[in-house]
């Protein structure tokens, strides 16, 4: 690990100038991220910029209903949030099907979203990889591709982005308020991270110094009957192969709304609006479920790979979503 | 670069000029020769550094010691009680084990502890597993929106951070419920039920 600086700004203005004023620094929120990529040589800033007590760790509910969380709230506080579990139980279970109990309670709202892909040319520094390295190819290209994009990859990058919570909050339309050199700005989730395009080192449209400090969940009767469900190689504390973020909302048999999103499937939390406009109107049934399931994995292009591709995520992410559906909306009622 | 800390570590202030590379891990095992968390894999995947940092359970391996600085760290040597002053010849064995945690206990009443490479961190996680559990948290192996029941589904969800090559997960489970007074049956574990 390179010598490096440490900082514990006065309050969040101070962190982004200290930041945004010096290119190789770097935020810390709950280090579960970082302190590795200190570790593997992955990052070598110059200065790390210390977050604790700086951000702020409450949620509140404003008056139309949102709950406006800081940044600072750790994930195991968020899950555990009473109107989480009640008003997004979809929230409140990706949190938990993520890390484990240790790392949850080190993790906060803030960081977790900007965690960055597992994959392992990623973290292995010896291997090239565009998104450590632009311009030093993809190693994941006919390699290992397990756990690779199936969606919005490029030929440049098939990364997935890690984050359960993120693929919550891009289904249920959350808005992520930062601060940064040019001042205050929200923006929606789904916009908050890229895809690899030709620029995978690029995950987010942060700006360098742009610090996270809330991520606003608006209302959202539909959220109520919401799950998150997660498939994996072991049964707890591993990264998913895919997940399903889903919320429903059923007439007389019939969806009148939906809002899914899928993880472990693209380089971003992917918003499956497709499967969304494919499910409303349509019976609550099986088949509906694999229709919309089809609809969004139309374009989905897997990876081949020295371990056999990853064609197999197609078939286990319609089954997934189709499962996750009929647990919402009970018994296939035809 | 060096930093000036001061971390209340099992109940005494420390104070130590480190490395702002340090780890809490290190700071603890090299420099305070407090070696019961364990270096197991040094990346977050194992939990065998596991210690308390303000009554929550976080891995040492990942935290720098110098946001520690004003912290409260609590390590498995921590969890009992003082050594007792009572002459050894009249001690039996309550007295033997010196003031053991519950947990402690109860992983040594069900021979909880194999190679125990992993155990100090398996202790102080169960420790946290259960304040955690008092407080109501939720885990992925909770049903419903009620407040959670402490049984072996949920004991082995909650401790999956902690990993133990010898395969001594049936016991620690088992140890987890007598600390908390539960009863050792429950709903099984498996693929399903915390997926």
């Amino acid at each position: 690990m390179k010598p490096f600086d440490y900082l514990r700004p006065a309050d969040a203005a101070d962190a982004v100038r200290s930041v945004a004023g010096n290119p190789d620094a770097v935020f810390l929120g709950g280090g579960t991220n970082l302190v590795d990529h200190l570790k593997l040589g992955i990052v070598e800033p110059a200065l790390v910029v210390g977050l604790a007590g700086v951000l702020p760790a409450e949620i509140e509910e404003l008056g139309d209903g949102t709950l406006r969380i800081g940044a600072g709230v750790g994930n195991s506080e968020l899950a555990a949030d009473p109107r989480v579990r009640e008003r997004f139980p979809v929230l409140s279970q990706a949190l938990l099907s993520g890390a484990s109990g240790q790392l949850r309670n080190m993790a906060t709202v803030g960081g977790n979203p900007l965690q960055r892909t597992r994959c392992v040319y990623f973290q292995d520094v010896t291997t090239p990889c565009n998104k450590r390295e632009p311009g030093s190819g993809c190693s994941a290209v006919g390699g290992w591709t397990r756990h690779h994009a199936i969606l919005g990859a490029s030929e440049h990058c098939l990364a997935v982005h890690p984050s359960d919570l993120a693929v919550a909050m891009a289904a249920l339309d959350a808005r992520v308020r930062t601060l940064g050199p040019a001042g205050e700005r929200t923006i929606p989730f789904v916009d908050l991270h890229r895809l690899p395009g030709d620029a995978p080192e690029r995950d987010t449209v942060l700006e360098h110094g742009e610090l996270i400090t809330a991520i606003d969940l608006p209302a959202r009767p539909i959220a109520r009957r919401s799950a998150y469900r997660k498939v994996r190689d072991r049964a707890s504390y591993a990264f998913a192969l895919v997940s399903v973020a889903a919320a429903v909302e059923v007439e007389d048999g019939v969806i009148v709304d939906a809002r899914i999103a899928f993880g472990g499937v693209a380089h971003v939390p992917w918003r499956a609006h497709r499967a969304e406009e494919a499910l409303r109107g349509s019976s609550a049934s099986d088949r509906s479920y694999r229709t919309a399931a089809d609809a969004e994995l139309a374009d989905a292009r897997p990876a081949e790979g020295l371990d056999g591709g990853n064609a197999f995520k197609i078939p286990l992410l319609r089954r997934t979503l189709t499962a996750t559906l009929r647990d919402l909306v009970g018994e296939d009622p035809r | 670069m060096q930093r000036e800390i001061t971390v209340q570590v099992d109940g005494t202030a420390r104070r130590l000029t480190v490395d702002t590379r340090t780890t809490l891990l290190d700071a603890l095992r090299e420099r305070l020769g407090i070696t019961s968390p364990k270096k197991g894999c040094d990346h977050g995947q194992c939990g065998a550094c596991t210690v308390l940092s303000g009554g929550r359970r976080v891995l040492g391996c990942l935290t720098l010691a110098v946001t520690q600085d004003g912290a409260e760290v609590v390590t498995a040597e921590g969890l009992a009680a003082e050594p007792t002053t009572a002459e050894p010849t009249t001690a039996g064995e309550q007295q033997a084990d010196g003031g053991l945690h519950p947990v402690q206990r109860a992983f040594i009443d069900c021979d909880a502890l194999q190679c125990g490479y992993c155990t100090p961190g398996q202790v102080v996680s169960a420790v946290g597993v259960l304040d955690e559990f008092a407080m109501g948290w939720p885990s992925a192996a909770t049903e419903g929106p009620g407040a959670p029941r402490l049984d072996r589904a949920e004991v082995a969800e909650r401790m999956s951070g902690n990993l133990c090559r010898c395969g001594a997960y049936v016991n620690i489970v088992t140890a987890v419920l007598r600390a908390a007074g539960a009863s050792p049956a429950g709903r099984p574990t498996g693929p399903g039920v915390t997926g």
